[in-house]
């Protein structure tokens, strides 16, 4: 017998890992190296003490030392009313618990920016029309209220990142098994013990994680203190690099000085989440009981009514009441005017759709915004197909890059993309929308990777080998079997990316040009210029936009499930 | 229907060593199944055979086509090796519905469609799944997908089918019927077999010929199902066939004695005593708990009952024989024909229908199984 030797075919896998591999460090690695390279070197040199000297500046000192004191304090609130409200709809008896539930994540949906400028209508020391109204009523000489301060900084920023600790805290409430607090009860523990000494224990793992990820977000955080604290002159990490960038008309010093700002924030959203990850398996370990069972629920009695008032009137305040004011300042002829209908007009709302900079914007952040999530999604659909599925040499760097955008604020990744794509490397396409589209792919694809290597995981090795010994290639592999297993996945990355990249603001505003404002930026310049009535205009269409967005995109995503 | 060569093929991960120098030949239309605990290589062994992994060192050969040579880092792709696989964990493509499952493999080789279609009818019948065409995995049992996976690897009449533990997420009896239909299956198509299990009774059932494997990947005798059971070459072997009693004895001056207590036990066979290796000093005296014999009467080997469990059929004793523990069975009906019935604390005198003897070399003690 005589041994014959077939050739192979070159195999897709190796086409897929260096696209990946070229993606990631094209839209991720470079930048982030840029940034550290011009944080620490100058001249060709390293240069710490010219890093530390920045630090030590009182101003970017300051700046530092209020984003720190923001997040924890934004952190605090957040956290104690997000475990207060789980508690309560997990629980107790509380009445219409699955609409309660459903209201406490509606927060998630407004954007805060938009949020912070409704309080700043209201709550404005000078001109703010609940401080007018109180001032009246208590026949006060000054505002009793000042939202433009680090203090009410924090109380805006908790009222829209309390439900990621809701979220965390009340699912982990209802996984607990309930056993463990029954065989408490048998002991003869009281319910307050078995609070102290069982639930509260077995769920902090996920009420400090949940606490973690508010105090990535606030650190990090551009919005509400852009709108709330520039105007005192209190900034954070993100408005300072901002304004030094802004002020200065983009110069490389300040840019320098940014890339030093954002190595703090990358070395700190590293940390927290490295805190997280590990909290997050711990918790899961202690309490998965597999099927959600009936808990123990505590009886309000007395309390129920004036319990599910004071819910009630919590989501009102602080969802129902600046969407309304957002609407009706919208619509107001001039800023400052009482809300009475002779002062009311549509002709700001028409104005929007005609206006060249707003009109621009609407389409602009559509166009990038589906563009961004498109493309995110494919390129992450083949990264996370190489991270979880293949076993390739040189995996390790793609695994690297591959959890680099979870640690990166919209700021940094704003800097790391103009450092790159501003001629440095021969393509400059700074004032372009194609920067901000670059920038939206870098600052989405770590929720790209998360959504499509969740629905990798659950496609195991032996479908895609069963396929192989039927006679079918790899590619056809992919396309047959792999592609329509993780299409679910592969569409919530999808709108997982093109809603908040629809409203997104703080890597949009330092990126944009003349021509290429995004409805976020567009709102913040319109309101920094004193316009306020045409910011809350744009705002509403904005808020229009996303809830008919969210709305069809959870009926479509239900639907889907239910097919499956 | 083809000829499978493995030449001196070894596959490591890491650092852990599954095959080593590895060589066997399945010959044309037989069914081979490789037998060992889980764990020692044996999945890797078809792993390698369909493509999915590439050997270290050694060659590969299905049929006149070298399919993977380790030296050169050679290996050819999955698809283009007409192999059926059936998976421990079915793999019946969740999206597809039974029909469109069976029909993929005739796609993907460009059958034209109205054969195709015919064809997977037929294999769709073979596996007495017809009327369930159109269903898919989810509202199909275990049984049912295993027979889609079946039908699924039979349909393009590969030259070769692999089946890799498919019986062993299935209850008993399912596992009885199904090992039956894949050998007759097995039958009618003529094409070669390998069957990866650690399930002894599957191996002694379906099998032209088992090798069994022990935990470092190497095989320790190959051989028909009769030769495995019956001239088992190394206690290993025999204890992994079936419920085993090993006995440590030595010879001194022409008699042997039990290691335990230093009594004599039974004369070794003359014709044992010729053959190699079992001039050595320590033996081990295997058996079968049906070949332990019980009498009222003390003989030359006297035991003590130390425990006693009814199985229905068969009655089970734990017999001590002065240190070392031997299991005993007998057909319940036989027991109480002739008195055989002990109870725990009770004396027995005890004989061997059969023992087979092997050298000692640190190997197990008393009973396994």
């Amino acid at each position: 017998m005589v041994d014959i030797y077939t050739k192979p075919k070159i195999s897709a896998a190796q086409i897929v890992l260096l696209f990946s591999i070229l993606v990631l460090v094209v839209v991720v690695g470079i930048p982030v190296i840029l940034i550290f390279l011009t944080a620490f070197f100058e001249d060709g040199k390293l240069n710490i003490p010219g890093f530390l000297q920045i630090l030590k500046d009182p101003d970017t000192y300051q700046a530092l030392w209020n984003s720190l004191v923001i997040a924890f304090g934004t952190t605090l609130v957040s956290t104690s009313v997000g475990v207060f409200f789980a508690w309560l709809v997990a629980r107790t008896d509380l009445p219409f618990k699955k609409t309660m539930k459903a209201l406490f994540l509606v927060p998630f949906m407004l954007p805060s920016f938009i949020g912070a400028l409704a309080w700043k209508v209201l709550l404005s020391p000078r001109a703010g029309y609940i401080n007018k109204f109180l001032m009246v009523l208590l026949g006060l000489d000054t505002a009793p209220i000042d939202i433009m301060s680090m203090g009410g900084i924090i109380v805006i920023e908790s009222m829209y990142l309390f439900p990621f600790v809701f979220l965390q805290v009340e699912s982990a409430l209802e996984r607990m098994d309930p056993t463990l607090e029954e065989s408490a009860r048998i002991s003869g523990a009281g319910l307050l013990t078995i609070t102290r000494k069982i639930t509260l224990p077995l769920v902090l793992p996920s009420i400090l994680s949940g606490a973690l990820l508010v105090a990535l977000y606030s650190l990090a955080h551009f919005g509400v203190p852009a709108i709330l604290g520039t105007e005192k002159g209190i900034y954070n990490i993100p408005t300072k690099i901002y304004e030094r960038i802004y002020s200065s008309g983009g110069s490389f010093r300040a840019i320098r000085v940014g890339t030093i700002l954002s190595t703090i924030l990358v070395i700190s959203a590293a940390l927290i989440l490295k805190a997280q990850d590990f909290l997050l398996k711990k918790g899961k370990y202690q309490i998965i009981a597999g099927k959600s069972m009936r808990p123990m629920l505590l009886k309000l009695r007395a309390l129920r009514t004036p319990l599910l008032i004071v819910s009630i009137l919590y989501i009102g305040i602080t969802v129902i009441l600046p969407t309304v004011t957002i609407f009706l300042v919208g619509g107001l002829k001039t800023y400052g005017l009482s809300f009475e209908t002779k002062n009311l007009t549509w002709a700001n709302y028409l104005e929007i759709f005609r206006w060249k900079m707003t009109k621009d914007a609407i389409w602009n952040s559509v166009y990038l915004s589906l563009g961004a999530a498109l493309v995110t999604m494919l390129a992450g659909t083949m990264i996370s197909y190489v991270i979880v599925k293949s076993r390739p040499k040189g995996k390790f760097i793609l695994e690297l890059l591959g959890v680099l955008p979870f640690s990166l604020p919209g700021t940094v990744i704003a800097l790391g993309v103009i450092l790159t794509w501003s001629g440095r490397f021969g393509i400059n396409i700074y004032n372009t929308p194609w920067i901000i589209f670059v920038a939206y792919v870098a600052r989405y694809m770590a929720f790209s990777l998360k959504s499509n290597s969740a629905a990798l995981q659950q496609v195991s090795d032996s479908l895609e080998e069963a396929s192989r010994a039927c006679g079918a290639t790899h590619f056809q592999t992919l396309k047959n079997i792999v592609l329509p297993l993780i299409r679910p996945g592969m569409i919530s990355a999808f709108f997982l990316i093109f809603l908040p990249a629809l409203r997104e603001l703080t890597t949009s505003v330092l990126l944009y040009g003349p021509t290429t404002r995004t409805i976020g930026v567009a709102i913040y310049a319109l309101n920094e210029d004193g316009e306020t009535v045409r910011a809350a205009a744009l705002a509403s269409v904005a808020l229009v936009i996303i809830l008919i967005g969210e709305t069809s995109i959870r009926k479509f995503l239900a639907r889907l499930q239910k097919q499956e | 229907m083809s000829e499978i060569e493995f030449r001196s093929v070894s596959k490591s991960f890491g650092t852990k060593q599954v095959l080593k120098n590895l060589s066997f030949r399945i010959h044309p239309g037989e069914c081979f199944t490789i037998l060992g605990p889980s764990g020692c290589g044996k999945t890797i062994a078809v792993r390698l055979i369909a493509g999915f992994e590439t050997p270290d060192r050694g060659i590969i050969r299905i049929g006149s086509t070298i399919v993977a040579d380790g030296s050169k880092g050679y290996a050819l792709p999955p698809e283009n090796r007409n192999i059926g696989v059936v998976f421990q964990d079915y793999a019946v493509w969740p999206h597809m519905n039974v029909l469109e499952n069976v029909l993929y493999p005739l796609r993907m080789q460009k059958v034209p469609k109205e054969e195709a279609l015919q064809r997977a009818r037929a294999a769709i019948k073979q596996v007495n799944m017809d009327g369930l065409e159109e269903r898919l995995p989810y509202q199909l049992s275990g049984g049912q997908q295993q027979r889609v996976a079946l039908a699924r690897a039979l349909v393009s009449k590969p030259a070769i089918l692999l089946l890799d533990e498919p019986l062993s997420n299935l209850d008993a009896n399912l596992r009885e019927e199904m090992r039956f239909e894949i050998k007759e299956l097995q039958k009618s198509t003529n094409s070669t077999l390998l069957y990866v299990t650690h399930d002894q009774e599957v191996a002694l059932a379906i099998s032209d010929r088992i090798a069994v494997m022990n935990e470092k990947g190497e095989f320790q005798q190959v051989g028909t199902p009769e030769e495995v059971y019956d001239q088992p070459a190394n206690p290993f072997v025999f204890r992994f066939l079936g419920i085993a009693n090993f006995i440590p004895v030595y010879v001194k001056e022409g008699k042997t004695f039990l290691t335990s207590n230093k009594k004599e036990f039974l004369p070794l066979p003359t014709k044992v005593q010729r053959e190699d290796g079992i001039q050595a000093e320590n033996l081990l005296a295997a058996c079968r708990p049906m070949e332990v014999e019980l009498s009222r009467t003390t003989g030359p080997l006297e035991g003590k009952v130390v425990r006693k469990a009814l199985l229905g059929p068969i009655i089970d004793y734990r017999i001590d024989l002065g240190g070392t523990i031997v299991r005993a069975q007998l057909q319940t009906e036989e027991g109480s024909r002739k008195n055989l019935i002990f109870e725990e604390g009770d004396s027995c005198g005890v004989t061997f229908s059969r023992l087979l003897w092997f050298p000692r070399n640190g190997e197990g003690e008393g009973t396994h199984g």
